[in-house]
């Protein structure tokens, strides 16, 4: 870890003559997960390989025979991302031993529909085995490519397709999961939170994240205009205020130790956060405050869990 | 633009694609309602545009031994974040004619 | 040939889940990735001892869940290793929508499946429920009738499933207790001969640094259909292909295979068909009919998929009948699996023998010999009125 070269600005951040993601994918105006893309395969050195859930990423960047990757890169179904990459994980680990072939940087991409619910089996599994990965969650709050319908890490009184913000039930009743937890308790070595408007930080979590020998999670924050119903050009302003409201903590796990990598000292009011979102609008309503105060208090309760945790 | 297809002699097996980065064949520049006009005497080549562009479709080049950007119009899909994040207001979001 | 080889071989007591980790090791397979179910459970325990005692060096991948176990299988594949797995049942049922994406990524793969029937109730013992369950999922299927046949099979599977020209994953099957967990007298070979059969793996289209690829895409309806013919069309090559490589095989062992198995079928007016280790039960009562003058024979699949449809058209010309046994149910359908398959398969020749459908074994249920005899009398009966009166026929079964 001491060794890394960590950068200090964007401009450090390797060049077009370094693009591994080319243009003419599907993804929506003003999507989140390529800015993720772009980077995690800038930040990690070749040789590389990519294995990606099923979800919008995966469908969007590989419309036969369109393919965005400039990377040997892996689909095999939704629920299976972690299981694959431990495939071919060990089978390298085997392959330089007894045949010395050379055994690749591992990627392994899911939303948070493959990774919070249905692959949670399986990243916990492949954590557990302590396989050498570097696994990374888009998160964007929802089932999005199959039409915005929750998931576990849909924030509470979040509307979507599933949780409409209806006259009886406004929005979701749950609170959102806990992924950095999950990622420590199954034994990852490394586990960070991440997001699009901080990029260096999210550039040297990568490369923090690659250097551990063995799994490492990264949960990166994505903003999604469509789902979301927000406009295209906010996606980023948004993104930063998730941070300054403490709605997503920036934060960091390594050897028995939590850091905050971004500390918030004076959270901006959350109704800054949600007005720029349909899916929040409903909260704005008189009715409907005891729901928006359930979800300030999730995000309060999580803000102090956190800085609990970096004071051991 | 019609292309006679392959059939399934002509196609690699699996369903694997050989080629990579071939969606660059694929334009998406033609979604764009609005597109973003960068003033290069406002930009200052800080690469903030250029790390948060989605496509990416905003290109690093150099004027006058400066570095700036330039945008890439055959995939820009008119999103709007870069006029949105640009600290120096160098970019213009205005509606797409062609 | 054959002569040296069996002189490189010796004789060992082994059940049928050690013969083919024994097998499995031998291969050199470079990943053992599985999840336990009885009764395939020895095979991984086996393989474990090998990789964790340096017998074998592979990647050994203890995953939590048979869909893990194949999607890591997926993922072992596409380094260009040589990959093994097990499974049986629900295991098999549990990692079905994997089992369609690993022939459709065209990945060689051998999965041992030691034949257990399906839940509920829950039921551990011998059905084929899991090989039908495969049928249809782009997977070559081979059946062993003894722990010999569970040995020999996984050396040609290997070899077929890696061929250039086929390149679909292959499952050899075992059937539960019967053969997973009997001991039988076994010829195996010395480690250092496999090689002469089954050299290292070729990586066709494996990962390669140099060249970059992209491996399960998404496929609209512009290109899903011609992907899909493709599969079908390596079943057709993979035809010709088994035959050869068994010939090999049989050249290279001294032990004869092919993709069916007749018995006292030349004369023979009427025959039972059927899968698994019930087939050797079925030749021994067969020669006990024909010792009291009954014309009967016995036929038996080592291939199963593709299913060798001009081979069995050969086999049964000059039949009147035969019974075509099966170890499952297909509910609401018009016979079990394999007289569905053999309907198909004989129904356009312009003179066949007449067929019906037997079930019996589920669950692991014994066969009593009056069965076993009363089947070879039924068949004869159909061939002598020309009729079958009843298309579908329970034996073994308590009314």
């Amino acid at each position: 870890m001491e060794s890394l070269k960590l950068i200090k600005r964007i401009n450090d951040i390797p060049g077009d003559d370094v693009e591994y993601f080319a243009p003419g994918h599907r993804l929506c105006a003003g999507c989140g997960a390529p800015q993720l893309i772009r980077t995690v395969l800038k930040a990690i050195p070749d040789p590389k390989v990519v294995v990606n859930a099923t979800g919008c990423v995966e469908v969007a960047t590989t419309v036969y025979p369109y393919t965005s990757w400039r990377v040997n890169w892996v689909h095999n179904a939704f629920e299976n991302a972690a299981a694959t990459a431990s495939g071919i994980e060990a089978t390298f680990e085997v392959l330089e031993k007894k045949y010395g072939k050379k055994k690749p940087h591992i990627i392994v991409l899911g939303g948070d529909g493959g990774t919070f619910d249905i692959g949670l089996q399986s990243l916990s599994g492949a954590i557990e085995r302590g396989h050498d990965f570097v696994y990374i969650c888009y998160d964007n709050e929802a089932y999005m490519n199959t039409g915005i319908q929750r998931s576990a890490a849909t924030p509470r009184g979040a509307w979507t397709t599933t949780t409409p913000s209806g006259r009886v039930i406004p929005g979701k009743p749950e609170r959102k999961k806990d992924l950095i937890g999950i990622a420590v308790a199954n034994g990852a070595l490394y586990a960070a939170t991440a997001n699009p408007a901080f990029p260096v930080d999210l550039y040297n979590k990568i490369l923090k994240a690659d250097a551990v020998k063995g799994p490492a999670v990264i949960h990166y924050y994505s903003p999604c205009p469509t789902g979301w119903h927000m406009d295209p050009a906010k996606s980023i302003e948004a993104a930063r205020l998730a941070v300054r409201t403490r709605v997503f903590p920036l934060y960091e796990y390594y050897e028995g130790k939590y850091r905050l990598t971004f500390d918030v000292k004076k959270p901006v009011p959350l109704e800054e956060y949600i007005k720029l979102q349909g899916r929040f609008r409903h909260l704005l309503k008189p009715e409907n405050k005891w729901r928006l105060d359930q979800l300030k208090k999730d995000i309060e309760e999580n803000w102090n869990r956190i800085v609990r945790l970096t004071q051991i | 633009m019609s292309k006679k297809l392959k059939g399934w002699r002509e196609i690699p097996i699996g369903g694997i694609i050989l080629e990579p980065g071939s969606s660059a064949l694929y334009k998406t520049g033609s979604w764009r309602a609005i597109k973003p006009v960068i003033d290069l005497d406002k930009c200052k080549g800080c690469l903030i545009c250029w790390i948060h562009c989605p496509e990416p479709a905003i290109r690093q080049i150099t004027v006058s031994g400066e570095l700036k950007v330039e945008i890439d119009y055959d995939y820009c899909k008119g999103c709007g974040i870069c006029a949105n994040v640009c600290p120096f207001k160098a970019i213009d979001m205005v509606p797409e004619t062609g | 040939m054959a002569q040296t080889m069996v002189k490189n071989s010796k004789l060992v007591g082994m059940n049928g889940d050690e013969a083919v980790a024994f097998a499995a090791k031998q291969a050199n397979v470079d990943a053992v990735v599985a999840f336990p179910i009885t009764p395939q459970t020895i095979i991984v325990e086996r393989l474990s001892e090998y990789i964790f005692n340096g017998e074998l060096e592979a990647a050994f991948i203890p995953v939590e869940s048979e869909h893990s176990a194949l999607s890591a299988c997926i993922g072992a594949a596409l380094t260009g290793g040589r990959v093994f797995t097990a499974t049986a049942s629900q295991g098999l049922a549990l990692m079905y929508e994997i089992l369609y994406i690993a022939s459709s990524m065209r990945l060689p793969i051998v999965m041992a499946l030691g034949n257990r029937a399906f839940s509920g109730p829950i039921n551990i013992h011998c059905s084929h429920d899991d090989a039908y369950a495969a049928r249809d999922a782009g997977w070559m299927s081979f059946f062993a009738e003894n722990v010999q046949e569970a040995y020999d099979l996984i050396f040609p599977a290997f070899k077929i499933t890696e061929n250039k020209d086929v390149l679909l994953p292959a499952i050899v099957n075992l059937d539960a207790f019967i053969l997973t967990h009997s001991v039988e007298g076994l010829y195996v070979f010395d480690d250092k001969v496999i090689p002469e059969f089954l050299p290292q793996k070729e990586p066709h289209d494996a990962i390669d640094f140099e060249n970059p690829k992209t491996y399960g895409p998404f496929a609209l309806f512009d290109y899903y259909m011609e992907i899909k013919r493709q599969q079908e069309a390596a079943m057709e090559t993979a035809r010709p292909i088994i035959k050869k490589v068994l010939d090999e095989y049989s050249e290279f062992s001294g032990r004869k295979y092919s993709p069916i198995k007749t018995y006292m079928i030349d004369d023979a007016e009427a025959a039972v068909m059927v899968l698994g280790s019930m087939a050797g039960t079925m030749r021994v009562f067969a020669k006990k009919a024909r010792e009291a003058g009954k014309k009967v024979g016995v036929i038996s699949l080592t291939q199963y998929r593709p299913f060798p449809v001009e081979e069995l058209r050969k086999v049964v010309k000059g039949l009147k009948a035969i019974a075509v046994m099966d170890r499952s149910v297909s509910f609401g359908s018009p016979g079990a699996q394999l007289y569905m398959d053999v309907s198909t398969a004989l129904y356009n020749m312009r003179e066949r023998p007449l067929i019906y459908n037997v079930v019996y074994g589920l669950g692991g249920r014994e066969l009593p010999i009056a069965d076993i005899e009363k089947i070879f009398d039924d068949v004869l009966q159909v061939a002598k009125d020309g009729e079958v009166k009843k298309e579908i026929v329970w034996m073994g079964l308590r009314e």
